[in-house]
């Protein structure tokens, strides 16, 4: 029984800060007070502006965005520990904010920043998460076992987690919301602080889930883990959905995004200019060395045409790479801004 | 309500509290103790305080330590849990209604205040030596009042854990539970107070006064003390009060 997600119009808006941005302001215990009456500014962020998304039973969905795009706050909604301000949100045939306790039996949520119990061990904290699910205990003690072994965890298992290094955290928050093997898991920024080869354990581990069924919805802000890892996926910027589709659907639907770094032994002025009158060509870049990268809605067409160019020109053509469209290329295309800034 | 969801959730509390308990109980019961030994040893014998305090004085002392525990079993944990490292989110994530979890931490709360009930009373008896005359001769009316100061404790514990931060923590201790301890009836009979007629309708708002008098008259009837009938139902009504507050105060600390 696969189960997707759906949301519709969801809107969220802050109105106060997040609790931990709020402290000194309950109980009127703190003295400094902001200026009062009208000219008092009203704390207000818009997290969620609109976003209706669906997402696919059994498929593996990623939210792509920069750092405060709505990303974590959308999951928040669908996970029921953030209140919407106005839209709907499904989990399967439930909806999140009507029925919040079927919703939690489905999924699994594995957080931005790990929020492990830490007055428990390791092994506890996936034990005690299995109880909570309704694991039996013989059945919890082996799943602890096989995911404390999956994510080389089984050394300290039985340590408190105070000497935990930051990977080890996230790797034990990603076996922590396996335990209850939830239909639908939720990732936010799963890859966040670790090493790349730990990442792509992740990255198998999540495609195994999603072998077995399971829908995964999981945000990052890096493109290539989007590339790899979605089937489909959708762009987010201030709270807004700005793009979705296949990652292939995605890339092609921009212009020039294909990218040709070209090497050749020297780079005249007039050269350059004779490329970038080639058809199809948007922008070359030139370090006036012999280095080109030559932006273009074509590849693999162009380069006959380019060496007929650079022969013509006495230049010889050294190296040739030429870059598929990028998920990056995309964001700068829609926003004017580059992901990494 | 999901009761095995339930269960395992005080299960964990049972875990983490046999791994505290006795800082817990160090932190909670020296200063009563401390007090115990001073008024109700040295100062008796020594014979500038009757024989009869040591009777007066461990009722208060029961409510206290009672109280403290309870408060502080319950609203550390929840003002670190909800702050930075969100600790608490797992379990606001099992399946079920999130205010099952706050009702599971009042039950682990009112089992702990319950258990430092039953530490005090024989340490404090031991300190203070011969001449404690405690009367068990109402045990229901014992079991009731202990049963609503833990609760109140829990509650307390729940309200203040969902709406102090932890930099507020240290206020907590001067602005709330010293006040409320040094005006609580505990260490003398709320009669005492009849030489200053405002303070003595003032102190009615705080609840310990409740308990510490329900210990008195459930213990020590040979001392003035509010009736039995009086401490229970303002206690109940406290109890209530505070566990509603403290179910508001989570809903708004857990929902975002």
């Amino acid at each position: 029984m696969a189960i997707g997600i759906r949301t519709l119009d969801l809107r969220k808006v802050y109105t106060s800060p997040p609790p931990a941005a709020a402290q000194g302001r309950n109980l009127g215990f703190t003295m400094a007070h902001g200026p009062k009456g009208p000219n008092r500014q009203k704390f207000k962020i818009v997290a969620l502006d609109g976003v209706s998304l669906e997402v696919h039973a059994g498929e593996i969905f990623g939210l792509l965005g920069p750092n405060g795009a709505g990303k974590t706050t959308a999951i928040g909604v669908l996970t029921t520990r953030v209140r919407p301000t106005a839209g709907q949100a499904w989990i399967g045939p439930h909806e999140v904010w009507k029925d919040p306790v079927a919703v939690k039996h489905l999924i699994g949520v594995v957080p931005q920043r790990p929020n492990l119990d830490f007055a428990l061990t390791a092994r506890e904290v996936l034990l005690f998460h299995g109880a909570y699910f309704g694991v039996a205990a013989a059945e919890r003690a082996r799943r602890a076992q096989a995911l404390l072994e999956q994510f080389k965890l089984s050394d300290r298992a039985d340590q408190l987690m105070l000497g935990y290094s930051g990977g080890m955290l996230q790797r034990l928050s990603i076996a922590r919301a396996l335990m209850h093997d939830p239909e639908v898991l939720f990732l936010d920024e799963p890859s966040a602080g670790l090493d790349p080869q730990t990442r792509l354990l992740l990255w198998e581990i999540v495609r195994e889930y999603n072998r077995r069924g399971k829908t995964i919805l999981l945000t990052t802000h890096n493109m290539e883990e989007a590339d790899a890892l979605s089937d489909r996926l959708a762009i987010v910027d201030h709270g807004r959905i700005i793009a979705s589709g296949t990652p292939a659907q995605l890339k092609s639907s921009i212009p020039g995004g294909f990218l040709l770094r070209l090497k050749f032994d020297a780079s005249p002025p007039d050269f350059v200019r004779a490329l970038q009158g080639l058809a199809g060509v948007r922008e070359v870049r030139c370090d006036g060395a012999g280095e080109v990268d030559l932006y273009a809605d074509r590849s693999g067409s162009l380069v006959p045409e380019i060496i007929s160019l650079a022969s013509g020109a006495r230049l010889s053509l050294r190296d040739i790479h030429i870059a598929e469209p990028s998920l990056e290329n995309l964001f700068l295309h829609h926003t004017g801004r580059s992901l990494r800034e | 309500m999901n009761l095995k969801t339930f269960l395992a959730l005080l299960s964990r509390d049972a875990r983490v509290a046999r791994r505290n308990f006795v800082p817990l109980l160090i932190q909670v019961l020296l200063q009563p103790m401390l007090f115990v030994f001073i008024f109700g040893r040295v100062m008796t014998s020594s014979g500038f305080l009757p024989n009869e305090y040591k009777s007066l004085l461990l009722p208060g002392i029961i409510a206290i330590s009672m109280v403290l525990c309870g408060i502080q079993a319950v609203a550390m944990p929840l003002i670190t849990e909800f702050q930075f490292t969100k600790e608490i989110e797992d379990r606001l994530l099992a399946p079920m209604a999130i205010e099952w979890l706050a009702v599971e931490k009042v039950l682990a709360g009112v089992i702990q205040s319950l258990a430092a009930g039953l530490v005090v009373i024989p340490a404090a008896w031991l300190i203070m030596g011969s001449g404690v005359d405690l009367s068990l001769h109402r045990p229901l009316v014992f079991a009731l009042i202990a049963l609503q100061a833990s609760l109140l404790a829990a509650t307390a514990g729940l309200t203040l854990g969902c709406t102090v931060g932890p930099t507020q923590i240290g206020l907590l201790f001067t602005l709330v539970l010293g006040p409320m301890i040094f005006f609580g009836c505990t260490y003398y009979p709320w009669s005492a107070l009849q030489n200053f007629p405002l303070l003595q309708k003032v102190v009615l708002i705080n609840p310990l006064v409740y308990a510490c008098e329900g210990f008195r008259s459930a213990l020590v009837p040979q001392f003035p003390h509010l009736s039995s009938g009086v401490t229970l139902s303002v206690l109940s009504v406290f109890d209530l009060a505070l566990m509603l507050l403290g179910l508001r105060q989570f809903r708004r600390k857990a929902i975002t």
